[in-house]
C-alpha cells in the first residue's frame, strides 16, 4: 500500500500561507489514493516557485528549465511510456517562457498531465506580470498597469481540442475537489492540463486567497464535459463567478500510442544489437 | 591515359544536374573508379544557378579541384560562370536549342539533347540521359558503364520500359558524341584502376547518421536546418528497423530538451542542428552539464551570421560550440574531416557522452555534410558499444542510489527512472547527492569538483592527438581541422615533391589534446614554417591554439566565400606564400 509518507520530502521554502502548500498535500493525496509507487511517477517541473515542488516530495524527478518542462516530459513519454509523468509548471513557465510547446505538447496529444499552479504573477523574480496577470495590474516592470491582456488558458486549449481541460483552486475549500480534477486526469489517455489558481501571498495583491475563494464555485453535474460549445462557453467565465472543474473532454488516441516502433515495448526496455547495427556499415 | 577528370554539370534547380550526376558517379565507382562529389546550390527550389561536380580519378582522392575538363552546361548562366575555369583541351557541352545561343570557340561543343529526344520519340524528361551519354563520350568512354542496372538501382520505382527508353535516349547521347565529335577533340581516356574494389558511397551526414545508429542511438529530435536536416532523413529511413524515434520538434530549444527528457529515461539520445538552431540550444547544453544527463549534438555548420548563406559552407562556429552555454561544466567537441571520422567520431561520441555523463559534440559543415566519397571500406572493428547504464537486476540489488553519490571519479551510477523501486532525481539548480536543490558552498564545491575537476582529467585522457600526414619531421606544416582534412591532404601530398611538407590535422579538438603521446607542439616549434588553413575569417583555430598552448603560427590561410577549398586554390595558396619566403 503506498501512504503519503512514501511522499515525504524535504520542508517546503515557501512563504507561509501560500497556496503552493495546499497543491503539494492535496497531490500527494490524489497519488496515494491511485495506489502510484514514487518510483512509478516522474515529476518534470520547470523554475518557479512552483516547480521546486518535486523537491518537497519524493518521487523520480526532471527539474529543468524555466519553461521546458514540456519537451522533457515528452521526449520521457517517448523513452518510457510505462511511466506516469507529471508536468509541474508555473503560470509564467508554461504560458510564457515555454508557451510554444503547450501549442505543440497540445496538438501532439502526448500522454503528460500539466498542473499549473497559476498564481497570476510571476513569483520567484518576486512579482513581475505573468501571461495571466490582470490587464491593468500595476507591478515593478509593469508601472502604467499591464498593457497585455489576460490569457486564458482554458479557451485557448479548448479551441486546440485538448482532451482534459480542467480548473482547480488551491483552498481548502476547494481541494477536494481538486483531488478527483487530478485523479481523473491521471487516469485520462492522453495531454491534460489543469490549470490551478493559487493566491502568492507575497506578490498578487489583487487576486488573493480570498479574491478566488469568493469567486469559485464548482460546475454543476450536468455539464457536459464532452460539449465543446457548452465547455467554451463555461471557460469564458472569469469575473464575479469562475467555475472550476472538468470543462472540457475528448477521448483520442495519444502521441504514443500512434508511434509504431513502440506499440509493444517501450523504448527503454528494447534491446539493442550491435551486431546487427554493424551490418548496417558492411551492407551499405 | 589521362589520371583524372573533373565533370561539372551546371543549371537551374530543377534541371536535373543530381539525377545525371548520380547516375554518373555510380557508374564511374561501378566501373572500379574513385570520385569525389561536391555539390554548390542555392537557396531555392527551382531556378538559379546549381552545379554538381564529380571527380573521377583512378586512385584515392579526397578533394574537388577549382577547374574542370568537361562542363556540361544546361543553362547559359553556367557558361558565363564557369567557362574561365576550363582546363587545356576541356569541353563545353550545351544544346544550342536550350541555351539560345551558339559558340564558335574551340572548347565549345553543342549536343542537340532535345532534338535527339524529338527523333526518338521519348520523353522530355530524358534529355538528361542523352546528355550523360555525351558526357561519357566525351571522357573516353566508349559504353554506358552498366547503366541498365544503375539506373534501376538509382530510381527503384522505374518501370521496365522507362529503363529501355532511358538507356536508349543514353546510348543516342554516346553515339552522337562518336560520330560528331572529331576523336582528336575527345578526353583521353583515363587508366584503367586495380578492378575488383566494392565501393560505398557516403556523404559526412550519411556518415554521421551512421554512427548514431550503430552506438544504438534511439532517439533523435530536431527542427529543419540545412545542412542538418539529413542526418534526420537518415536516421528516420532506418527508424523502423532499428527502432529509432526520430521526432521533428516545434523549435530547437524543443528538440535538445526532448533529447534530453529521452536520455533520462534510459535511451541513447541525440539532436542535429545547424549554428541558428545551436544558438537556441545552448541553455540545453548547460542543462546536459549540471544534470549530468548524456546527449550527442550535431552541429553542421553553414556561414552565419544570421541566416547567413543557408546552403553554403564554413567553419565559423568552432568557439560556439566550444563555449556555447552558461556555466562550467565538460563537454567533448569533434571535428571530423571525412565521413570515415564522422562514423568512427560519432561512435566515439555516445561512447563518452554515456561514459562520462556529458554532452559531446560532433561539429561538421555544409561541405563535409553534402560531399560524396567513393571509399573502399568503413572500418567497423574500431567502433565500440558498451551500456554504462544501471538497469535491470544490477539496479535493483543496488540498497542504495543516489543520482550524484560522490565518486573516486566524479562519475556517478546512471539508473534507469522506473526499473526499481530507487529513485532518480535530477536538478538544473545544484543539487545534494540526491538530486535535491541545495544552496550551501560546501555542497557546491563537492559537486563542481565532482563534475569538473575529476571528470575532466578522464575526459582529457580520451581524447587523441592530431594525426600528421607527410614528412614526419617537416620544415613546413600545414595545420588544419575538420572538413579541410581531405584538401589540405592532397594539397601536401603534391606538394612534398617540392618541400619537406607535412599536415596536422585535429578531429578531436575538445579538450585539447594532450601532448604527452605525440607533441604536436614540439614538432611545430621545430618546424621552419606554419601554416593554419580555416573556412572562416578570425581564425578560431589558431586563436584555440595560442590559447590552448602558447603556439603562434606563422601564417593563416582564410577563406570566407561560403564555399569550399577547392584543391587548386590551396595548393596556390600554400605555394604562394611558401615561395614569398
Ligand atoms: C531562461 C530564464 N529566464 C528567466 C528566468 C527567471 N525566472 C525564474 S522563475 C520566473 C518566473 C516565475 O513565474 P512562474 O512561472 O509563474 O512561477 P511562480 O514563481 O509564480 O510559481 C522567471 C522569470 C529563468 N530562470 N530562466
Ligand atoms: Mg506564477
Amino acid at each position: 500500500m503506498v501512504t503519503l509518507e512514501d511522499y515525504k520530502g524535504q520542508e517546503p521554502a515557501w512563504c507561509p500561507g501560500c497556496g503552493n502548500f495546499a497543491i503539494l498535500n492535496i497531490i500527494k493525496r490524489a497519488l496515494t489514493e491511485l495506489e502510484i509507487a514514487p518510483h512509478q511517477l516522474t515529476i518534470v517541473s520547470g523554475i518557479g516557485q512552483g516547480a521546486k515542488m518535486p523537491h518537497y516530495m519524493k518521487c523520480n524527478t526532471f527539474n529543468g528549465l524555466h519553461g521546458r518542462t514540456l519537451p522533457v516530459a515528452t521526449g520521457l513519454r517517448m523513452a518510457n511510456h510505462d511511466m506516469l509523468v507529471i508536468a509541474i509548471a508555473g503560470d509564467g513557465d508554461c504560458y510564457g517562457e515555454g508557451g510554444n510547446h503547450l501549442l505543440h505538447a497540445i496538438r501532439r496529444n502526448v500522454n503528460v498531465k500539466l498542473f499549473v499552479h497559476n498564481n497570476q504573477i510571476y513569483g520567484l523574480t518576486k512579482g513581475q506580470a505573468s501571461p495571466t496577470t490582470t490587464e491593468g495590474t500595476i507591478t515593478k516592470t509593469q508601472p502604467f498597469g499591464s498593457l497585455s491582456s489576460q490569457l486564458n488558458p482554458l479557451a485557448m486549449a479548448i479551441s486546440l481540442d485538448c482532451g482534459f481541460v480542467a480548473r482547480g483552486f488551491a483552498g481548502a475549500s476547494g481541494l477536494p475537489f481538486l483531488k478527483e480534477i487530478m485523479k481523473e486526469a491521471i487516469r485520462h489517455k492522453g495531454f491534460a492540463l489543469v490549470d490551478i489558481l493559487q493566491n502568492c501571498i507575497s506578490f498578487n495583491k489583487v487576486n488573493t486567497f480570498h479574491w478566488y475563494k469568493d469567486r469559485t464555485y464548482e460546475l454543476p453535474d450536468d455539464h457536459d464535459p464532452y460539449d465543446r460549445i457548452s465547455a467554451f462557453q463555461k471557460s469564458l467565465e472569469w469575473g464575479d463567478t469562475i467555475p472550476t472543474g472538468i470543462f472540457y473532454r475528448k477521448d483520442k488516441k495519444s502521441f504514443e500510442e500512434k508511434i509504431p516502433g513502440i506499440k509493444d515495448t517501450p523504448l527503454v526496455l528494447q534491446p539493442f544489437s550491435f551486431s546487427d547495427a554493424k551490418m548496417e556499415i558492411s551492407g551499405n | 591515359m589521362a589520371s583524372e577528370y573533373t565533370i561539372r554539370i551546371g543549371g537551374a534547380a530543377g534541371q536535373g544536374m543530381q539525377f545525371i550526376g548520380g547516375l554518373l558517379v555510380r557508374g564511374f565507382s561501378d566501373a572500379g573508379f574513385y570520385t569525389f562529389t561536391h555539390q554548390d546550390y542555392m537557396s531555392r527550389i527551382k531556378g538559379g544557378h546549381n552545379f554538381y561536380q564529380i571527380r573521377i580519378s583512378n586512385h584515392p582522392i579526397s578533394s574537388s579541384r577549382n577547374t574542370f575538363d568537361i562542363l556540361l552546361a544546361l543553362n547559359r548562366e553556367t557558361i558565363e560562370i564557369h567557362a574561365p575555369e576550363i582546363n587545356k583541351s576541356g569541353l563545353i557541352l550545351y544544346d544550342s536549342e536550350i541555351i539560345k545561343h551558339d559558340y564558335s570557340q574551340e572548347e565549345f561543343f553543342h549536343v542537340p539533347f532535345t532534338d535527339i529526344i524529338r527523333q526518338l520519340d521519348l520523353d522530355k524528361v530524358m534529355s538528361t540521359s542523352v546528355a550523360l551519354g555525351a558526357v561519357l563520350g566525351c571522357a573516353g568512354f566508349e559504353s554506358l558503364l552498366g547503366f541498365e542496372t544503375i539506373i534501376s538501382n538509382f530510381i527503384p520505382v522505374t518501370t521496365e520500359g522507362v529503363i529501355a527508353s532511358q538507356v536508349k535516349a543514353g546510348q543516342a547521347g554516346l553515339d552522337y558524341i562518336t560520330k560528331a565529335l572529331e576523336p582528336s577533340r575527345r578526353l583521353l581516356p583515363i587508366g584503367q584502376p586495380e578492378k575488383d574494389k566494392d565501393f560505398l558511397f557516403i556523404n559526412g551526414n550519411h556518415a554521421i547518421g551512421l554512427g548514431a545508429l550503430v552506438s544504438g542511438c534511439k532517439f533523435y529530435s530536431a527542427y529543419p536546418m540545412t545542412p542538418a536536416t539529413s542526418i534526420m532523413l537518415y536516421l528516420i529511413s532506418k527508424a523502423e528497423k532499428y527502432g529509432i524515434i526520430v521526432e521533428q520538434a516545434e523549435d530547437e530549444i524543443s528538440a535538445i530538451n526532448m533529447a534530453l527528457g529521452a536520455s533520462y529515461g534510459g535511451v541513447r539520445a541525440m539532436t542535429g542542428t545547424s549554428g541558428g538552431g545551436f544558438a537556441l540550444m545552448t541553455e540545453g547544453v548547460s542543462l546536459a552539464g549540471i544534470t549530468e544527463t548524456p546527449i550527442v549534438i550535431a552541429e553542421v555548420q553553414r556561414p552565419g551570421p544570421a541566416t547567413g548563406l543557408p546552403t553554403r559552407t564554413e567553419q565559423s562556429d568552432l568557439f560556439f560550440v566550444i563555449f556555447g552555454g552558461h556555466g562550467e561544466f565538460p563537454r567533448v567537441v569533434f571535428t571530423p574531416g571525412t565521413p570515415e571520422q564522422a562514423l568512427s567520431l560519432t561512435n566515439k561520441a555516445f561512447h563518452l557522452a554515456e561514459k562520462y555523463q556529458i554532452p559531446v559534440f560532433i561539429q561538421s559543415d555544409q561541405y563535409l555534410a553534402d560531399s560524396q566519397w567513393t571509399l573502399e571500406d568503413l572500418d567497423t572493428e574500431s567502433l565500440q558499444y558498451e551500456d554504462f547504464r544501471l538497469r535491470g537486476s544490477e539496479l535493483s540489488n543496488t540498497d542504495f542510489y543516489q543520482r550524484y553519490s560522490l565518486s573516486e571519479n566524479g562519475v556517478s551510477p546512471l539508473a534507469i527512472p522506473g526499473a526499481s523501486k530507487h529513485l532518480v532525481v535530477v536538478d538544473s539548480d545544484e543539487h545534494d547527492q540526491d538530486g535535491h536543490i541545495i544552496e550551501d558552498a560546501h555542497t557546491r564545491n563537492m559537486m563542481v569538483e565532482k563534475r569538473y575537476h575529476k571528470k575532466l582529467p578522464l575526459i582529457n585522457r580520451e581524447i587523441a592527438p592530431p594525426i600528421l600526414h607527410g614528412y614526419q619531421k617537416p620544415d613546413i606544416v600545414v595545420t588544419c581541422y575538420g572538413s579541410t582534412f581531405g584538401v589540405t591532404k592532397e594539397a601536401v601530398e603534391r606538394l612534398g615533391a617540392k618541400y619537406k611538407i607535412a599536415m596536422l590535422h585535429f578531429s578531436e579538438v575538445y579538450p585539447f589534446p594532450l601532448r604527452d603521446i605525440f607533441d604536436y607542439v614540439d614538432m611545430l616549434n621545430t618546424a621552419k614554417t606554419t601554416l593554419c588553413v580555416e573556412n572562416n575569417v578570425s581564425g578560431q583555430f589558431a586563436q584555440l591554439m595560442r590559447m590552448e598552448t602558447g603556439f603562434e603560427f606563422d601564417a593563416r590561410i582564410n577563406k570566407f566565400d561560403g564555399r569550399p577549398f577547392g584543391l587548386d586554390y590551396l595548393l596556390g595558396e600554400i605555394d604562394g606564400y611558401l615561395r614569398g619566403l
